[in-house]
């Protein structure tokens, strides 16, 4: 999703200069953003099927409410992405400019609205809206908009979207400087590592102010012991401390080794240091996230991660204006090796949305142990999970494999496909 | 409301089966058809921009059966638990396999590939013949509205089948031999001289064996649930549908033998459409029936969602769908004609 607006990015700007090398930049990002697309494709599917598979009492009950967000995501952004990458990849050369720079903005427009469906989905599941309880378990859909109107979705699905450019802000900001530093395809180094930095320190920024910021506020307040699990407060206080790191110990209820700034929990969720922050001691044992430590971890690994993001692209910024960036080899080379990172912080950020609502699939209402399929054994259940765990395995081997290839080969040896085989030939 | 989602959600999936059908039926076909590196470069083009979208009728028809009928989706998706998960394999290894085989110029990477194409296709259209004939047969549904399946236990239609029995086979294999011809006669409009003539010969050869499944697989389907007929018999009209079928069977022989590929093409996926229609108006408005006892079928009447949900539904998909058949519309026309193995500037 990210790399989708960067290369939509690249193809206006060789639109309004005419520079054939944004062109071909565009051209190299697609190839890669190809191999991207069809592995989320096909590691999608399994996530619309698992609902039905392995949560079939939650989809039962729900499925009246999310089932519409995710029809619409297939019949609105699936169809959407799917036709006009192809005509993104093949129609180069049998299509206009504009209409070219048109089909890569439809997939652009495709996946983002994709991704506003999914988000509407889990929002409901954080903070349901607009719905009746029926006496059988069911819930039934009151408000179409107010479905889609969740406040909740609209914060979360900004923090997820800011997330998904810096990851591919800082994709494109490492295969820079992996040129620069091997002083080869110079220029499209430059390119790259001037849009990867520029897109990167405003996603980066953003990321924590505003979307973290209010996103981790609209969630204290409702969901109260999602964030005392996060920030390790086991005890309610006013004057809240944050505490920086440290290993959650839940025999003795405290955090171990921390490192802590007082009230300053209090001042981020309240606006003021006066502020009483409820901590796991007012809720029953039953409604505490079941897996505190990792909850309390991934929380801290992606807000750590993402100031050492902010931190990065603004010093890389701030070189780049000052027309140092390219010769900066020591800041090159971070910027090479911290490509991953975003990954592990989206992945954190998820883990700790989820693991937030725990206990509860549908905040609230229903427990995730009330939701699973009664009748899969826990045996079929660990048998397709190491199925689903090798294959996708295999697939992220040749997924490096393939990539590598890609950015090795370079920009320079990219031509437009005419002949469809497959989405890149 | 209850008639109009089964008969969305019935076309939705005949669609899918139309379209990603011909992909399918070319992946079966590749060692058979695909003899030199050309023919299977030309094979792979014929599909390569319009699979994915294809495909997507698939999802997309999966998330309208969730949100329209839940507790079929919820029942079916975990009773079928295995199958599906097979089914969610072989999807992966099809996509990827028709996406990532040009990227290294190497014979044992393109065989490897070509292996995994032929493998999971094939397999596809058997696992989706066997899934609607189990739909037919009835699955052990109990009185709490769920039930699990096996993949197999004796292989013998009664009270406790498994997913694959002697009926389900038959179905599996109707699936397969309908899905070649489709797929051979969609490969005769995209390709060029031989490899034209050969898919033509084949989908003449295939015909034949598919006149003869297709003749087991309703006499069967009548040996296994009698009540199928219970609405034709209701509405004669209905008893067009099973006309069509062969009228279509033989337009598709007609044609073929008149080299009018296309037509003949658009044949074939009206014999697809008519024997879906013919097994949805068989079965309706029973969605998925129980072989324990008729009291627990997942009916339209037990699984509608909410009224306003539905009523909702329905303007929204209205749209997307008139969406959605434009862009068909737009990438079937930029993609028209035939494929070349050769082609200027291509790649890497």
């Amino acid at each position: 999703m990210g790399l989708a607006l960067l290369i939509v990015v690249l193809k206006t700007i060789a639109l309004k200069t005419g520079d054939e090398r944004y062109h071909q930049a565009a051209r190299f990002w697609a190839k890669i953003f190809a191999v991207n697309f069809l592995l989320g494709v096909v590691t999608g599917i399994p996530m619309e099927f698992e609902f039905g598979t392995n949560w079939s009492e939650f989809s039962r009950r729900t499925g009246g409410i999310i089932g519409q967000p995710l029809a619409m995501e297939g019949v609105f952004s699936f169809f959407l992405e799917s036709t006009f990458l192809g005509l993104f990849l093949f129609g180069e050369k049998r299509l206009s400019k504009w209409a070219h720079w048109g089909a890569a903005f439809m997939v652009f427009a495709g996946s983002w609205i994709s991704g506003f469906f999914i988000i509407v989905t889990d929002a409901w599941m954080q903070h349901p809206v607009a719905y009746r309880l029926l006496p059988d378990g069911r819930f039934q859909l009151t408000s179409f908009w107010g479905l889609l109107m969740n406040r909740w979705a609209w914060l979360q699905y900004a923090h997820n979207m800011c997330g998904a450019v810096v990851t591919a802000s800082f994709v494109m900001a490492a295969v820079g400087a992996f040129y620069l530093l091997e002083k080869r395809d110079v220029e499209f180094g430059r390119l790259f590592v001037r849009l990867g930095v520029i897109a990167g320190v405003i996603s980066c920024s953003m990321q924590i102010f505003p979307t973290g910021d209010m996103q981790g506020r609209y969630a204290a307040m409702n969901q109260p012991a999602a964030i005392a699990g996060m920030e390790g407060l086991f005890q309610s206080e006013k004057g809240a401390p944050i505490v920086l790191i440290g290993q959650p110990n839940i025999e003795q209820q405290r955090i171990d080794n921390p490192l802590a700034v007082n009230k300053v929990l209090s001042f981020l969720i309240y606006g003021t240091t006066a502020a009483e922050v409820k901590g796991l001691d007012q809720f029953p044992r039953d409604q505490w996230p079941s897996a505190l430590p990792l909850l309390f971890y991934s929380y801290h690994i992606m807000a750590g991660l993402g100031t050492y993001f902010v931190l990065l692209m603004v010093t890389a910024a701030v070189l780049l204006w000052r027309g140092a960036l390219y010769r900066a080899r020591w800041i090159l080379w971070p910027l090479m090796l911290s490509f991953p990172l975003p990954y592990i912080a989206n992945t954190a950020g998820w883990m700790t949305a989820e693991i937030g609502r725990q206990p509860w699939l549908v905040y609230g209402l229903l427990r995730t142990a009330n939701g699973y399929s009664l009748h899969v054994s826990a045996g079929n259940s660990l048998f397709t999970l190491l199925g689903f765990l090798g294959m996708y395995g295999l697939l992220s081997i040749l997924w490096i494999l393939l990539v590598y290839r890609f950015i090795e080969s370079g920009p320079g040896a990219v031509k437009p496909s005419v002949a469809p085989e497959g989405f890149t030939s | 409301m209850g008639a109009i989602w089964f008969w969305i959600v019935a076309v939705m999936l005949a669609t899918y089966v139309v379209l990603d059908g011909f992909d399918i039926g070319i992946g079966f076909l590749y060692p058979f058809l695909g003899r030199s590196e050309e023919d299977r470069k030309v094979m792979m083009r014929s599909i390569g921009p319009v699979w994915d979208g294809n495909e997507v009728w698939l999802l997309a028809g999966g998330g309208t059966l969730f949100f329209a009928f839940p507790l079929l989706y919820a029942s079916s998706f975990s009773g079928f638990y295995l199958p599906l998960m097979i089914v969610l394999w072989l999807l992966i290894g099809r996509g990827v396999s028709i996406e990532l085989r040009a990227h290294i110029d190497n014979a044992v990477w393109k065989s490897f590939f070509d292996g995994v194409f032929f493998f999971s296709s094939a397999l596809l259209a058997i696992f989706y013949g066997a899934a609607l004939a189990n739909v037919i047969r009835g699955v052990p549904i109990g009185t709490d509205s769920y039930f699990f399946l096996p993949l197999w236990t004796n292989w013998r239609v009664g009270p406790h089948p498994g997913i694959l029995d002697w009926y389900t086979l038959i179905g599996g294999v109707v699936a397969l031999v309908a899905l070649a011809v489709h797929g051979a006669l969609y490969l005769a409009v995209k390709a060029q001289g031989d490899l034209e003539e050969r898919a033509l010969r084949c989908s003449q050869i295939g015909w034949v064996a598919l006149c003869v499944v297709t003749a087991i697989s309703l006499v069967a389907t009548i040996a296994v649930r009698p009540s199928m007929l219970d609405n034709y018999k209701t509405y004669p009209i209905a008893f067009a549908i099973p006309v069509l079928v062969v009228l279509s069977l033989i337009a598709i022989k007609v044609f073929a033998v008149k080299k009018r590929a296309f037509a003949a093409f658009l044949c074939s996926s009206l014999y697809l459409v008519m024997m879906l229609v013919g097994a949805a108006a068989g079965l309706y408005p029973v969605l998925l029936p129980s072989s324990i006892s008729a009291a627990n079928d997942i009916t339209i009447a037990n699984a509608l969602s909410g009224s306003y949900a539905v009523h909702v539904g329905l303007i929204w998909w209205a749209l997307g769908t008139l969406l959605a058949l434009g862009y068909f519309i737009v990438s079937y026309t930029m993609f028209r004609g035939k494929v070349s193995a050769d082609a200027e500037g291509y790649g890497h």
